[in-house]
């Protein structure tokens, strides 16, 4: 048991997340957009590459190596049985985001977040529950464009976060940011099948790890 | 384990999921089940009757007889019912014994409602997919409309039975809202089985009273009755075809029965109204009430025997010309320290 859980951290890319996308991949979903140049964050400023008529443009190299090790997170809390929870308050996408998660296996959350979720768990849910391990935002802000007030509780809560930064959005507190787009429905759509890929990925490994194990 | 540090039991929300006293164990409630199956079988023995064909009105009777009780309230009573009755329905916990919660939406705090509102928009992709494929195939669009006046939509408290879960007023109204965009596309057809579940049917009023149909007496002559009350007055009429107009009430003709102008046009009305004046005879009985009160009564029963000659669209002109509703009106009760129902006693300064 130990040996399954110690494996994986031994090498920097154990479930091999690095095939599953391309810069070409990227640059045809149009990630690499982003919002007009006064709509900019202070704090994404290291991660544009440049600005063509008033539009910013994100650096797919940055993109690149982020989402690597974001995937690569996700596979190794996925690996060990972790729960993960899909959050997004974009409304266009909330379908897709719900059906996703489903097909993971996995937890979605794309509605009105109560306050007291993260915080105050045990009186709302009721005592004994287990709070998610991950929280994956496809959208960090909330419909009314500021940040949402989830990265901050799980920032109180100790859970890590994955999230996909846009240019008008504040990086600062999420612990795995992922520069690009968060509007255009190529791009969800993209990342959504990456995320599904990497967990049913990392989720087919440990069953048949758990397998080998047995037959010893 | 965490430890729920200084939270009183005020703070604690009545939630589904939380464990104590009013949580219902699945085990509990089939002992409750077991116990109330020997119970029955019990009672039955008692009141001596056969333990296999006791029924529930049964086991109501033997209860109001082996423990009378005066008390007003019916829900106070003894009560011996089946435990689903008595036990309102609720969540067990909701998640395994690794804690990882059953249902995808768990975080979301109301799965039930959510995950509703995730199948119904799935429903309306599916709508708008397969009318995307009609149009690239050129074919033309299903133009029925669905029959809008006799179904309406579940209330908000029959959707909250139904998903065992508290429903919010905007919560509600968002999910009926999405259900009308649902049924005006056009090509509504595959999924009319789940639209089903959330319409309901609401029969015409009409459609409820029968109206009997005429009855014949030895010459042949087609005649209807009817019933009606007023205030104290009961009043039955039978109303016979092929008449010269004449009406006797108690074996008495109306002009000695009713000398006042205003009760004998009370009576008319209703043939007044279909435009029958010369062509029907009545007979009526009337006891109780006072002289207004009688008249009333034999209007409204007279009206009801007519039902049976005229057509359905001529009984809803009555209907809503109000003859065919009983006037609920009656003498109001003397309230103390007052000296009437609204008067009051005069008002003396000093």
């Amino acid at each position: 048991d130990d040996k399954l859980l110690t494996e994986p951290l031994k090498h920097p890319d154990f479930f091999n997340v690095k095939e599953l996308f391309t810069l070409k991949d990227l640059f045809d979903a149009r990630v690499h957009l982003g919002h007009k140049k006064g709509c900019r964050h202070r704090f994404m400023e290291p991660y544009i590459f440049g600005c063509r008529l008033d539009q910013d443009i994100i650096d797919l190299d940055q993109t690149m190596q982020h989402l690597q090790l974001a995937l690569n997170f996700t596979a190794h809390v996925a690996y060990r049985g972790g729960i993960i929870l899909f959050v997004s308050r974009k409304r266009q996408f909330c379908h897709l985001v719900e059906s996703t998660a489903r097909a993971c296996g996995e937890y979605a959350h794309t509605r009105f977040w109560q306050g007291g979720l993260l915080t105050n768990a045990h009186v709302q849910f009721g005592p004994g529950v287990r709070l998610p391990d991950l929280l994956v935002f496809l959208s960090t802000l909330n419909n009314v464009f500021e940040p949402h007030v989830a990265i901050r509780d799980a920032a109180k809560v100790n859970i890590p976060t994955v999230g996909v930064v846009d240019t008008n959005c504040n990086p600062c507190l999420i612990t795995y940011p992922i520069p690009g787009n968060d509007d255009s429905p190529a791009a969800v759509e993209l990342y959504c099948k990456l995320f599904r890929m990497t967990i049913i990925r990392a989720k087919d490994r440990r069953r048949q790890s758990e397998a080998v194990e047995e037959l010893r | 384990t965490l430890r729920l540090v200084c939270t009183t039991t005020a703070v604690q929300r009545k939630n589904a999921g939380a464990s104590g006293p009013e949580k219902y164990t699945e085990a509990f409630i089939k002992k409750q089940i077991e116990e109330f199956n020997l119970g029955k079988r019990h009672l039955a023995n008692m009141m001596g009757e056969d333990p296999e064909t006791f029924t529930q009105e049964d086991i109501d009777r033997a209860i109001a007889y082996l423990f009378p009780s005066g008390l007003f309230d019916k829900q106070a009573r003894p009560l011996m019912k089946h435990p689903t009755e008595v036990f309102p329905e609720q969540r067990k916990i909701q998640w395994g014994e690794d804690g990882r919660p059953f249902h995808f939406l768990f975080y979301t705090g109301k799965q039930s409602y959510y995950s509703l509102m995730h199948e119904t928009y799935e429903k309306l992709l599916n709508v708008q997919k397969h009318q995307d494929q009609l149009i690239a195939q050129d074919l033309p669009l299903p133009n029925e409309k669905r029959n809008l006046a006799g179904n309406r939509w579940l209330t908000k408290i029959e959707l909250e039975e139904m998903l065992v879960e508290k429903v919010s007023d905007e919560d509600y109204s968002r999910f009926i809202r999405l259900l009308q965009k649902l049924v005006a596309l056009p090509c509504t057809d595959i999924e009319e089985k789940y639209i089903q579940k959330f319409s309901k049917e609401v029969p015409a009023q009409l459609q409820k009273v029968v109206i009997e149909p005429l009855q014949y007496d030895e010459q042949g002559v087609a005649f209807s009755t009817g019933e009606g009350k007023r205030k104290t007055a009961s009043a039955t009429a039978v109303v016979y075809d092929n008449g010269t107009g004449k009406i006797t009430v108690n074996g008495i003709d109306i002009l000695h029965y009713f000398p006042v102008l205003q009760d004998r046009e009370q009576l008319l009305f209703p043939f007044q109204f279909l435009g029958r004046i010369g062509k029907h005879d009545m007979v009526c009985t009337v006891s109780g009430g006072g002289r207004s009160a009688q008249a009333g009564a034999i209007r409204l029963a007279s009206a009801k025997a007519l039902r049976s000659f005229v057509t359905e669209k001529e009984v809803e002109f009555m209907r809503q010309a109000g003859l065919l509703t009983d006037d609920p009106r009656v003498k109001e009760r003397k309230k103390p320290g007052q000296e009437g129902p609204r008067r009051k006693f005069t008002w003396k300064k000093r």
